[in-house]
């Protein structure tokens, strides 16, 4: 379990932490973004795109979530949220037992702090005029930090993600190669020391041999520093590879959740079973003979009514357009949980246990 | 054997079947700003019918100029090419400006890793296949309509006759490019080249589009060049599959032999450092360094820089092709111990 795997001796603890070590580093509740649609003559709001509807989870301390999902499933804009890179509609996020942006809370200013995030375009993240060690230097600045240390902090981070600072300080983006713009970027967001670093598609630009240098780089770097990261990705091998828990959205909303043993052993959406097996194998004498899913995921616009995943599950009933389903709790020890009606008892679909002691059931928080 | 590298210097053994395509001694050369840019090197292979090649390589090796030269689609100013492209008995390199605009399409066709980028932005999907069917087969506007329809039930989008009409930008992606599969398979060309045509997907739909050109290209017996980056996409689609690295194939034979028992020190590293399933926890092993500067490659083995088995002669002499088994090549003198 995830919170008993996490906690470290007393000793160790870090002195940026206030809320203990049961407090969870980051929780969120609740979020929610919906687009605005302008059109007509008066360019008013005509629909609304939900890109994040009613997003719940937490994250524990030194823990890594991996967040999965297709394109246009909200992955990216919740880390945006997060970030308040975008103002959410509503929800909280509670960092470390302060509510961001709230009254006698963490202000927007102190919680970018100690939360940073590392793009999936390494190039365009990177001011082209300014030379790698004015980039990394420069959050620290902002931040109040002298210029020379700033400067001596950007150096030891060079070191840190494994380029020779004596060649790179003085050089530019354009200078580099994809995985080096990434080191930089990476270093970038260790300058203002944070505790949680959100990567959204960090990896997925570039080679793979090179993939691989910088997941080594950033186990090194979470052990190292003492990190939690959300590590945000549509490849689910690496998702595999670098996660405790893992979160599958699909249409704006967590469909399941739980431990990676959980989620790639003994998954319980159909969306996450279809998501699975649409991995190409590696092995040319076990090829997929047929899809796993047909179609695309419909338009977040004018999403499907109750369960968002229904137009394209095998398994949909008529439950499962009128009632939506809750994040039900499938696994307790694992942290499991799922949004399905054939998991939730007594929900009305044919594949599901018709009635359950109703303490066992009840939703995530 | 059925497209794989020939042995350098081994004499031609007359074939049973002359193959669709064969490729000897391919280089292309870029002219730039500092200097000239080798980016193909010496490519040769053979393709039959009704298989489908893989070409697997990371960015910068030279996967996609190969592909693009097979339809001389390079810049010709900036553009040297050497060797010979021999497809369906037409020499692509000495062809005419003229005779080359009716082998593409109808010989040779190509999709694309992003479909916006291949559309006309302002012709419906309909208008843009009719288009090319009444330009190289020279059929009624009326039929080429039809056909068009045909074309897009094929590649099994839905409710096809009203996807006829709409414009690329009101398509989703796995949409568009089933849209370019079937603007590609129009004229029923003998040979289709796939640049990273799933890359740019989901996985869900990635799936679906490869599981959908697989069974086109066997009902169509055409043969394909795929590229890819992804080990695991050629595991799903290829019959034989060719390792590049600056501007060289360096391994190639069937799939399963490749994948399973790879010769390459190169092909080995990318293996290891795909992420795979168990790997949790454990340390990645990865190729140190990066791809070399295709200005200035060095001498012998190019990979010799980043490899762990490299020895002084590496860098000495050129690496000849070695075939431990008649149709899995490779080039590394460690195979000659």
């Amino acid at each position: 379990m995830a919170y008993a795997a996490t906690t470290t001796p007393a000793k160790n603890r870090d002195p940026r932490d206030r809320g203990g070590e049961a407090q969870p580093l980051l929780m969120v509740k609740g979020l929610l973004k919906y687009f605005p649609v302008l059109g007509g003559v008066l360019n008013r709001k005509v629909a609304s795109v939900q890109a994040v509807d009613d997003v719940s989870f937490d994250v524990a301390k030194g823990e890594t979530l991996g967040v999965v999902g297709e394109s246009g499933c909200g992955k990216s804009t919740t880390a945006r949220l997060l970030m308040r890179l975008i103002e959410p509609d509503a929800g909280s996020v509670i960092f470390d037992g302060e509510g961001v942006g709230e009254q006698h809370g963490l202000s927007v200013r102190d919680m970018r702090r100690s939360m940073q995030m590392v793009f999936q375009d390494s190039y365009a993240s990177l001011n082209p005029r300014l030379t790698i060690e004015e980039t990394i230097a420069f959050g620290p600045k902002v931040h109040g930090v002298s210029g020379k240390e700033a400067r001596d902090r950007a150096r030891a981070l060079l070191g840190k993600v494994g380029l020779d600072p004596n060649l790179f300080v003085r050089r530019y983006p354009h200078e580099l190669s994809g995985g080096q713009r990434q080191r930089i970027n990476i270093a970038r967001a260790l300058a203002l020391e944070p505790r949680l670093v959100i990567f959204d598609e960090a990896v997925s630009a570039l080679d793979k041999s090179v993939e691989a240098q910088v997941l080594n780089l950033l186990n090194d770097l979470k052990r190292d520093m003492s990190l939690t990261y959300i590590f945000i990705s549509h490849d689910l091998n690496v998702v595999r590879y670098i996660s405790d828990r893992v979160l599958v959205m699909y249409l704006g909303k967590v469909v399941e959740t739980g431990t990676v043993e959980a989620i790639y052993g003994n998954p319980r959406h159909p969306y996450t079973r279809a998501l699975l097996s649409s991995m190409p194998s590696m092995d040319p004498g076990k090829r997929t003979t047929a899809p796993a899913l047909t179609g695309d995921p419909p338009n977040p616009i004018n999403p499907p009514s109750g369960c968002r995943f229904r137009t394209r599950c095998a398994f949909a009933e008529g439950v499962c357009a009128t009632v939506e389903p809750r994040l039900e709790i499938v696994a307790d020890a694992e942290r499991h949980a799922a949004a399905c009606h054939m998991e939730i008892a007594g929900s009305g679909h044919t594949k599901a246990i018709p009635q359950l002691a109703p303490q066992l059931s009840g939703a995530v928080a | 054997m059925t497209a794989a590298l020939r042995q350098d210097a081994a004499p031609v053994a007359a074939p049973a079947r002359v193959p669709l395509v064969s490729v000897e001694g391919l280089t292309v050369k870029f002219k730039g700003g500092d200097g000239s840019i080798a980016a193909v090197n010496g490519v040769d292979f053979t393709l039959e019918r009704g298989k489908v090649l893989t070409i697997l390589g990371e960015s910068g090796s030279g996967k996609s100029v190969t592909l693009k030269a097979m339809m001389r689609l390079h810049p010709a100013r900036k553009t040297t090419y050497g060797g010979k492209i021999m497809i369906g008995g037409r020499n692509i390199l000495a062809l005419s400006e003229r005779e080359l605009v009716q082998v593409r399409g109808s010989v040779v066709s190509m999709i694309f890793q992003e479909p916006m980028l291949a559309f006309d932005p302002v012709y419906t999907i309909g208008h843009q296949i009719a288009e090319t069917v009444v330009r190289h087969e020279g059929v009624s506007r009326r039929d080429a309509d039809k056909r068009a329809l045909d074309l897009l039930e094929m590649v099994q989008i839905p409710s096809a006759a009203r996807r006829l009409k709409a414009y690329p930008h009101e398509m989703s992606g796995g949409m568009r490019q089933r849209a370019m599969i079937a603007l590609a398979l129009s004229c029923r060309p003998d040979l289709l080249l796939a640049d990273e045509p799933t890359t740019a997907l989901d996985a869900t739909v990635q799936m679906q589009v490869l599981v959908l050109l697989r069974q086109l290209q066997r009902e169509m017996g055409m043969a394909v060049i795929f590229v890819t980056h992804d080990m695991g996409v050629a595991a799903e689609i290829a019959d034989d599959v060719a390792v590049m690295y600056a501007g060289r194939f360096i391994e190639a034979g069937p799939v399963g032999p490749v994948i399973g028992k790879r010769l390459h020190p190169y092909t080995e590293g990318l293996l290891a450092s795909t992420v795979h399933g168990a790997s949790r926890g454990e340390r990645l092993e990865t190729i140190p360094g990066s791809p070399p500067n295709l200005a200035k490659l060095p001498s012998g083995c190019s990979f010799a820089p980043r490899c762990k088995y490299v020895e002084q002669r590496c860098r000495e002499t050129e690496i000849p092709l070695f075939k431990p088994e008649p149709d899995h090549s490779a080039r590394c003198l460690r195979i000659d111990r």
